[in-house]
């Protein structure tokens, strides 16, 4: 009997893509350009085409929101090794800042958001700094636990309006600069992060994930290396919950909610962890089902435990490392 | 008076809490964040079999309840950990997805409100020193230095505990003797899942069941583990005194809402000062970056 095994092998024009060779004809560089072109521009005309479906024009927004926050997990997860189960934190601290900054010291909204995602994403960084110079489990466990007892905080001091939330935030100008901002942002944020991990900063983070002693002998500091890593994923969630704040013209404790956490690790997961890419794909698939799931409540949080689940033992490479292998590769059959 | 007796018996809950996710972690190096979520289901599954169905005298219902809850945690370990054992990522997203699964399913299936007790095993109350403690919870005392005593006993005496106190000390020695690592692993995974729902047995008659107390326990848990170094078990035990006291001066002299404010609180000074907790000796140097 003869034993077959499955061999993969670069498509032709992947070749040729890869050199000087690429921009010899229209055909590579179309399928160099072409997907990530498909993604930007589908993205920009999405908040267009979706006037015939008024509902799901703040899907998009919300989308994008999830897709930052997804961005942000991937980013300290896959490449700087930190588990981060509180991505609700960051949302919450940005939401609930940019409402003091808005309703409180009554800054404009232009200002209030950015005001807050750096603000936020310093305080942040400082709250989690006590277990930043540590291995191991101790990150995922303090970040399981601000967001709930930010919670129970705000309930016991009554103070920015208690369980009621801070209401009367100003809403962003118009729709389209609704739509647009959080839109270019979480492009920006997409490929300037896909641009950062290749940088010198970038291959430290890396570093640290890999192999810290490795970085700590060439003279940098991993703890302040891993500080700057959340302050950089803080800032995304920040910015998102500034946002998110502002668009719901209210802050108030759902900021601090499960969804916010949970729903941006499963689309990591199941887009592809470590391929960023993958984080906002993820998110574009989980939002939408999440909308379509609104009427079982709390359940929808079980689906998305379960996916993951199935993902991470089952396919734990994801969707887009799956998809770029069949994109670059073909397979076939042959005799050992 | 007063404030020791209540802070005896809180640290005995604390660290009731806190065992099996100790025991899990010290054996099978699995942060089981899918502890609360057990604790729960193992108070909703002794009501359901004493209310819901034939109504089950308690013991039978509390004894098949814990089976069941230790069931499900060698299940887990089975078929979902073994696959992805070693990977730290992984291993807290999927036991934190389970716990939340779990949680949120018993939530949408109906776990809410004050319906859900279970009875205490004595009623009724008598005074020490002065001061009137409930059957209850002297029972909690007396059944938890209880468990202490035998699980001390049964990992230094007999032949499984001493395997799973192998692993946990060096495992590729321990594996080289013949112990098989995962049989281990999926040994103190039941046990551990047993224990919370020994916990969950003793302190849910206290309250009600409801969803948000799985999150409490787990984040209790965590807390005594972290500060007593985790894996520590002498540290658990200890650092469960420590909060114990430290929560019951807060209940008296501020309020009850900041209980789990002293819990985070002690974790980060725990960070600050000695990251690997009181007794975390061993693993200091692996620990720290």
């Amino acid at each position: 009997m003869d034993e077959m095994r499955k061999e993969r092998i670069d498509r032709g024009v992947r070749v040729r893509a890869s050199g000087l060779y690429a921009i010899s004809s229209w055909r590579e560089m179309l399928y160099l350009m072409g997907p990530p072109l498909f993604l930007i521009i589908g993205i920009i005309v999405l908040p267009i085409i979706l006037e015939l479906a008024p509902y799901w024009k703040r899907v998009i927004n919300i989308m994008c929101v999830y897709a930052l926050l997804a961005l942000s997990f991937d980013f300290l997860a896959n490449f700087v090794g930190l588990v981060c189960l509180g991505g609700a934190f960051f949302v919450g601290v940005g939401g609930y800042l940019s409402a003091i900054f808005n309703v409180y010291l009554h800054f404009p909204v232009y200002l209030s958001i950015p005001l807050a995602t750096v603000c936020g994403a310093f305080l942040c960084t400082f709250l989690l700094m006590p277990c930043l110079p540590l291995r191991g489990v101790y990150f995922a466990i303090v970040t399981l636990m601000y967001p709930l007892l930010a919670t129970r905080v705000i309930e016991a001091l009554d103070i920015f309006g208690g369980t009621n939330g801070i209401t009367g935030l100003d809403s962003l100008p118009n729709e389209y600069v609704e739509h647009y901002a959080i839109i270019l942002v979480t492009l920006f944020f997409l490929y300037g992060m896909r641009r950062f991990v290749n940088q010198d900063v970038g291959l430290v983070i890396r570093g640290i994930k890999d192999n810290d002693q490795a970085v700590r002998a060439s003279g940098i500091s991993v703890t302040r290396m891993k500080a700057f890593a959340v302050f950089v994923a803080a800032f995304m969630g920040c910015f998102g919950g500034a946002y998110i704040s502002h668009m719901y013209m209210w802050a108030g404790l759902s900021l601090f909610a499960l969804d916010f956490s949970i729903i941006p690790i499963a689309s990591v997961v199941i887009g592809g962890g470590g391929t960023l890419l993958g984080a906002v794909i993820g998110s574009f698939i989980l939002v939408p089902l999440s909308e379509v799931l609104r009427n079982f409540g709390t359940f929808r949080i079980v689906i998305y435990c379960a996916i993951l689940t199935g993902f991470i033992v089952f396919k734990s490479e994801g969707i887009m490392v799956y998809v770029m292998r069949k994109y670059h590769q073909f397979e076939r059959w042959v005799k050992v | 008076m007063e404030i020791i007796i209540y802070g005896v018996i809180n640290s005995v809950i604390l660290s009731l809490m806190a065992l099996g996710f100790t025991l899990v972690y010290s054996i099978a190096r699995v942060p089981n964040f899918a502890h609360g979520a057990l604790y729960i289901t193992t108070g909703y599954i002794a009501w359901l079999l004493m209310n819901k169905f034939v109504s089950f005298p308690y013991p039978l219902a509390i004894v098949i309840s814990i089976g069941i809850t230790a069931l499900i945690g060698a299940l887990i370990y089975r078929f979902i950990l073994i696959r992805i054992r070693g990977m730290e990522i992984s291993e807290i997203i999927a036991t934190y997805a389970i716990g939340l699964a779990i949680l949120e399913g018993l939530r949408w299936g109906g776990l809410r409100g004050g319906t859900f007790t279970l009875p205490p095993f004595i009623a009724g109350s008598m005074e020490i020193f002065g001061v009137s403690i409930d059957y209850q919870r002297l029972i909690i005392v007396a059944v938890g230095i209880i468990i202490f005593a035998s699980l001390y006993l049964f990992t230094h005496f007999n032949r499984v505990g001493l395997a799973l106190r192998g692993i946990a000390q060096d495992e590729r020695a321990a594996m080289m003797l013949g112990i098989d690592s995962d049989m281990t692993a999926i040994v103190s995974l039941a046990i551990g899942s047993g224990l919370a729902g020994f916990a969950a047995i003793l302190l849910l008659p206290l309250g009600n069941i409801i969803v948000e107390q799985g999150y409490a326990v787990l984040i209790f848990a965590i807390a005594v583990c972290v500060i007593g170094g985790l894996g520590s078990w002498g540290g658990t035990i200890l650092a469960s005194f420590i909060i114990g006291f430290a929560q019951i001066l807060t209940e008296r002299f501020l309020s009850t809402h900041y209980m789990m404010v002293v819990a985070l609180l002690a974790i980060i000074i725990t960070l600050l000062i000695k990251p690997s907790g009181i007794f975390g000796k061993q693993k200091e140097l692996e620990e720290r970056v």
